[in-house]
């Protein structure tokens, strides 16, 4: 060790092995640092102050701005709606997903190359675009829905008060499933196929397999999916958002706390405000993506 | 999931990063974007010093979604060669405020020429966000214009823009439908009623008209009414929604919403397009300049729709304003005089023809009395004459009215609160009044003393 130091110390500083390292990873760092960390901190710092947006007047307001976002009934009502799409959508998303992605591994499927495509080509349409999309179908005047119902006689009106989230849910459920079919996948691709064989010799029939092998072999996978689904759950906007053109009155400008921040700054330039609920909601994330880590993780060992 | 999150992680950055960045240079030029121009100080400056930049020449940016904005800018550069004008459209209404306030935060960056909507214009020019054009001794044009759309172009005592257009609301009624139910066009609100209940009782597929809960629509409605919900005088402001026009106008919609004889389709959606062609939506009362909309975004309405003057209370003449726009100078800009001079050309000069050849409707007193423009027989339209009743309806706009200096603001949480009782189909008082209630707490938070 102590050589080992020595002959180090001998060479120039720049050949030093930590520097090296640290030169390495440089770009990367400062491109984390200037579109990561700065916002960050800009956006906490902006929490601290609060501006007029006429007349000027900057004020240092400490913790106020959290108080009033935590006692404020708007930013709950988003942050309630989105554990609610939460909790119905990425089971949905999740278990489809895994259906189709045991599906394709079963090698029982006559094209699974196609099948494959086909689950996963909605991610591949620009999100606004498919909203925009699924927009057209929701129209009950003369829309797809507006032709079903005539067909069958029903009186579904996906834009109403009463099917929206569901409306919802529907779509990011279709944009998404193929994304994570393709998780789980490439998960089961990686299990050993020693394993299978010993299920055999044991005699473990298909399904059997797939409760006591697969699934559990991919558990990682799932918890991954779980995760990213968490963060796209609490993050909803663009989907509402683009909604709110057919439904203005129905999603209002807080239906979904990323709504809300974005039409605090951009529609009344409360930016200070904006910022504490960006930073408060990023923080209900953590914490719930968090526990679900450490769940899944105990439960793998 | 994942890459969905990650786009929209990096939208967030991306907001974030633009507001980091905007604010830093606004702290670094903070009260510097006051009076760096010539109109700032207290020296008057006159029309000819306009005709001097002109000649001078020199290049300036345009923002506007005007139909007619392009053509404009051709002819003005073919007339003055040496001024060179950079037109942007910058997005429609509120994706196009959002990018110019943005950009005036920021400090830089904002066009020297902006187009905004009169509802809008208290909002940038109370801040000083834009300059006032009586410096160039522009008032003097006061008489080329009709007073309501003069007064419109007026925050406190400066002159911040000359008006383009203008929306004096008329009736647009289907013929057919009017025809094919027995329905006589309706000269009261009173006869409006009856003749929706009429409609909606023979088909309950038709609809007298179709409001969604629209700011735009509801503001005009009270101002016909005669309402004057919003008084500013510097940083005071009152807001009112309990005054007789605002509950004269509720007291007629709530009949109309409640007993749902009005439709609901969002405005400016293809089912609203198609809903105007096809006979669902009987009427619209809607700004002057509806004709160009009909006309090229609903053919299937060709020959059935008719213009009438909007109904009334009393059932002589009133009207109000439904949007229209202005052309601004903004105080960024480093060449407010020839800016200026653009304004005038677009709006008092040359610009108008071009304009007016792109179907818009003018606030400029002499065009609106031009027997060419007032007679034209409109083949979508029958072959009716519409400008004699849309003219006839500028003259009769109710005065006095004022927009709230963050009418932006206002139209975005409409939803949020009157948009409420629209969807329970209850009490549109009881969602002004949660309006009313949301606005006078925004104001108080940015810096005015609202109804103290």
């Amino acid at each position: 060790m102590s050589a080992l130091h020595t002959v180090s110390n001998r060479r120039r500083w720049w050949s030093h092995r930590e520097i090296r390292g640290w030169a390495f990873v440089a770009p990367f760092l400062v491109v984390f640092a200037l579109v990561f960390l700065a916002p960050i901190g800009y956006a906490f710092y902006l929490s601290l102050y609060r501006e007029q947006a006429f007349f000027g007047g900057n004020t240092f307001v400490g913790a106020a701005n959290y108080v009033d976002v935590v006692t404020d009934a708007r930013f709950w009502d988003g942050a309630v709606r989105v554990l609610e799409f939460f909790a119905i959508q990425v089971p949905i998303m999740l278990g489809l997903a895994l259906v189709a992605a045991l599906a394709i591994d079963s090698g029982r499927l006559r094209a699974p190359r196609t099948f494959r495509l086909v689950i996963f080509l909605p991610y591949a349409v620009p999100g606004v675009v498919a909203v925009l999309l699924w927009g057209y179908l929701y129209g009950t005047n003369f829309g797809l829905a507006g032709d079903v119902n005539d067909l069958l006689g029903t009186a579904i009106r996906p834009l109403s008060e009463r099917w929206m989230l569901t409306s919802i849910v529907n779509i990011v459920t279709w944009e998404f499933v193929g994304y994570n079919m393709l998780i789980f996948y490439s998960a089961l691709r990686t299990v050993p196929e020693d394993l299978y064989e010993a299920a055999a010799l044991d005699g473990a029939g298909p399904l059997r397999t797939v409760f006591s092998v697969k699934i559990p072999a991919i558990r990682g996978a799932i918890v991954i999916a779980t995760i990213f689904s968490i963060i796209g759950s609490f993050q909803l906007f663009n989907e509402p958002n683009i909604l709110r053109n057919l439904a203005p009155n129905l999603i209002d400008t807080h239906y979904t706390p990323n709504m809300y921040a974005y039409n605090l700054s951009f529609g009344g330039q409360q930016y200070n405000y904006s910022a504490t609920v960006a930073i408060v909601m990023g923080v209900i994330t953590a914490i719930i993506a968090y526990v679900v880590q450490l769940r899944g993780s105990r439960e793998a060992l | 999931m994942k890459i969905g999150h990650r786009r929209r992680f990096r939208r967030l950055g991306a907001i974030t990063a633009a507001l980091a960045a905007s604010s830093l240079i606004l702290a670094g030029c903070g009260g510097s974007g006051g009076d760096n121009g010539s109109a700032g100080s207290g020296a008057k400056a006159s029309p000819q010093a306009l005709d001097a930049a002109l000649k001078k020449g020199g290049t300036i940016t345009y923002w506007s979604w005007t139909p007619s904005a392009e053509a404009q800018v051709k002819a003005f550069t073919d007339e003055y060669p040496n001024v060179k004008v950079n037109y942007v459209n910058a997005g429609t209404g509120n994706d196009h405020y959002k990018k110019l306030q943005n950009a005036i935060k920021a400090g830089s960056g904002a066009p020297d020429v902006a187009q905004i909507e009169y509802q809008a214009l208290p909002q940038f020019a109370l801040p000083g966000s834009l300059v006032d054009l009586s410096a160039y001794g522009l008032d003097s044009l006061e008489s080329d214009y009709t007073p309501s759309t003069w007064a419109a172009v007026h925050v406190g005592d400066g002159l911040y823009g000359l008006p383009q257009d203008s929306g004096p609301m008329a009736m647009f009624y289907n013929k057919d439908v009017f025809d094919k139910y027995h329905l006589t066009v309706p000269k009261t609100w009173d006869e409006y009623i009856a003749v929706a209940k009429k409609l909606h009782q023979a088909d309950p597929t038709k609809f007298i008209t179709d409001d969604p809960g629209d700011p735009g629509f509801a503001t005009s409605m009270i101002w016909q009414a005669g309402g004057k919900p919003f008084t500013t005088d510097g940083k005071k402001v009152t807001i009112n929604f309990q005054d007789d026009g605002s509950k004269k106008w509720t007291s007629v919609w709530n009949q109309l919403v409640g007993d749902g004889s009005i439709g609901q389709i969002a405005g400016w959606t293809d089912e609203w397009y198609k809903a105007l062609g096809d006979g669902t939506i009987a009427t619209m009362n809607i700004g002057a300049w509806m004709p160009g909309v009909f006309e090229s975004s609903v053919p299937g309405g060709a020959g059935k729709w008719r213009v009438a003057p909007m109904p009334t209370y009393d059932g002589q003449p009133a009207t109000a304003e439904n949007g229209g726009s202005t052309e601004s100078v903004l105080k960024q800009s480093k060449n407010p005089a020839l800016a200026a001079a653009f304004v005038r050309w677009l709006n008092n000069g040359n610009g108008i023809k071009p304009f007016l050849e792109k179907g818009g409707f003018p606030a400029t007193v002499k065009d609106l009395n031009d027997p060419s423009f007032v007679n034209k027989p409109d083949p979508y339209f029958g072959g009716q004459p519409v400008n004699q009743v849309l003219t006839a309806a500028a003259k009769s706009v109710v005065p006095g009215w004022s927009y709230l200096p963050y009418e932006l603001y206002a139209n975005n949480i409409f939803g949020d609160t009157v948009g409420k009782s629209y969807l329970a189909k209850s009490d549109l008082n009881a969602g002004l009044e949660s309006w009313q209630n949301a606005l006078v707490k925004y104001g108080n938070e940015q810096g005015f003393e609202v109804n103290k």
